[in-house]
């Protein structure tokens, strides 16, 4: 299998030293629900609360991080419907209407990703949610139309069942906790 | 279980929609939150663990952009439906795979994996594979359209 790791190719490459790196596993199940919780933080890691907090800050404003905050689970809070959507477009119209998906409210994610032939044709994604399956149907007709996707083949991945939702872990913080987490 | 917006506080609602982004990267993060709410810390404390035990809070934390550190994929598998929940287990017990998904399609199981470095996500996919007997198909990111805000749950 071939892998094609890119870096995106509008950042410059963050630096992200090992420290930033422990952090970042420390906190992958989540910021301690405690009055100071980033000064517990930083006792597991024989640091002081000033220094996590100036890289938490430096990692978001760098780019590193999408976002530091609440992480909601659609489906619990009544977004049961997910579609992964996904369109065949020539490649060089894919960054303008990936663009143009991404500025919808309804869509979460929306990637270029490459093709994998003869059994894969498509390489533009993204992710509809909503209370209902018509709900996403409604929301991807309005899309296609406002984005002129009409005469793209595509096709609508519903999700059907759920087996793991959590943070990504780039680092296990220990095997204890990796084992805990894949249960 | 699932929280419909009927059964949310008005403190749960604005927990969950005003901080996916601005939450205070301060000391006291949740007392500032508490501040600007009108309530105290400790309701903000037992409001996000109710939300986190019912499930409606995955963490509070970092949503690391793709490949700024380390690399990860989305990958994908065609599995008949009677083996499926085998393979499903199989790549759930991975720590590297965060988001395991059945859809509907041909390709039926779609998950998420990611690792210190190429290598070792190589060696996850491969052992996937061989484990589980089907081919693993990997599609890594290209390009990021989305500029993450959050979810709007539009409550307000």
């Amino acid at each position: 299998m071939e892998m094609n790791i890119e870096l995106n190719t509008h950042s410059i490459p963050p630096v992200v030293d090992d420290t930033d790196r422990r952090l970042l596993a420390v906190v992958a199940k989540g910021l301690p629900l405690a009055p100071r919780p980033f000064a517990e933080v930083a006792a597991r890691l024989g640091l002081d609360e000033a220094e996590v907090i100036a890289r938490f800050a430096h990692l978001k404003q760098s780019g590193v991080l999408r976002r530091f905050g609440v992480v909601v689970r659609h489906h619990e809070l009544g977004y049961g419907a997910n579609a992964m959507v996904v369109w065949d477009v020539p490649d060089d119209q894919v960054r303008a209407l990936g663009r143009c998906l991404a500025g919808f409210d309804f869509i979460t994610l929306c990637y270029q990703r490459p093709r994998r032939l003869p059994q894969w044709r498509y390489n533009l994604y993204c992710m509809i949610h909503g209370k209902s399956r018509e709900e996403v149907l409604s929301n991807l007709e309005w899309m296609v139309n406002r984005c002129g996707l009409q005469s793209l083949p595509h096709e609508v991945l519903f999700s059907r069942r759920r087996f793991k939702q959590c943070g990504a872990r780039y680092h296990a913080e220990n095997k204890e906790d990796a084992h805990a987490a894949s249960g | 279980m699932t929280l419909p917006h009927a059964n949310l506080t008005e403190l749960e609602r604005k927990l969950l929609n005003d901080f996916q982004h601005d939450f205070p990267l301060t000391p006291t993060p949740y007392a500032d939150m508490a501040k600007q709410l009108g309530v105290s810390e400790a309701e903000v404390l037992a409001a996000l663990a109710h939300l986190k035990a019912a499930g409606a809070v995955s963490r509070v934390g970092a949503v690391v952009r793709p490949n700024t550190i380390g690399a990860s994929t989305l990958a994908a598998m065609s599995v008949p439906a009677g083996d499926l929940e085998r393979v499903a287990a199989l790549v759930n017990g991975y720590p590297e795979v965060n988001h395991n998904y059945e859809r509907e399609h041909a390709l039926n199981l779609w998950f998420v994996a990611a690792a210190p470095d190429g290598a070792r996500l190589q060696h996850v996919l491969d052992e996937i594979a061989e484990r589980s007997g089907y081919e693993v198909l990997s599609f890594p990111l290209v390009e990021d359209y989305h500029i993450d805000l959050g979810f709007d749950l539009r409550w307000r």
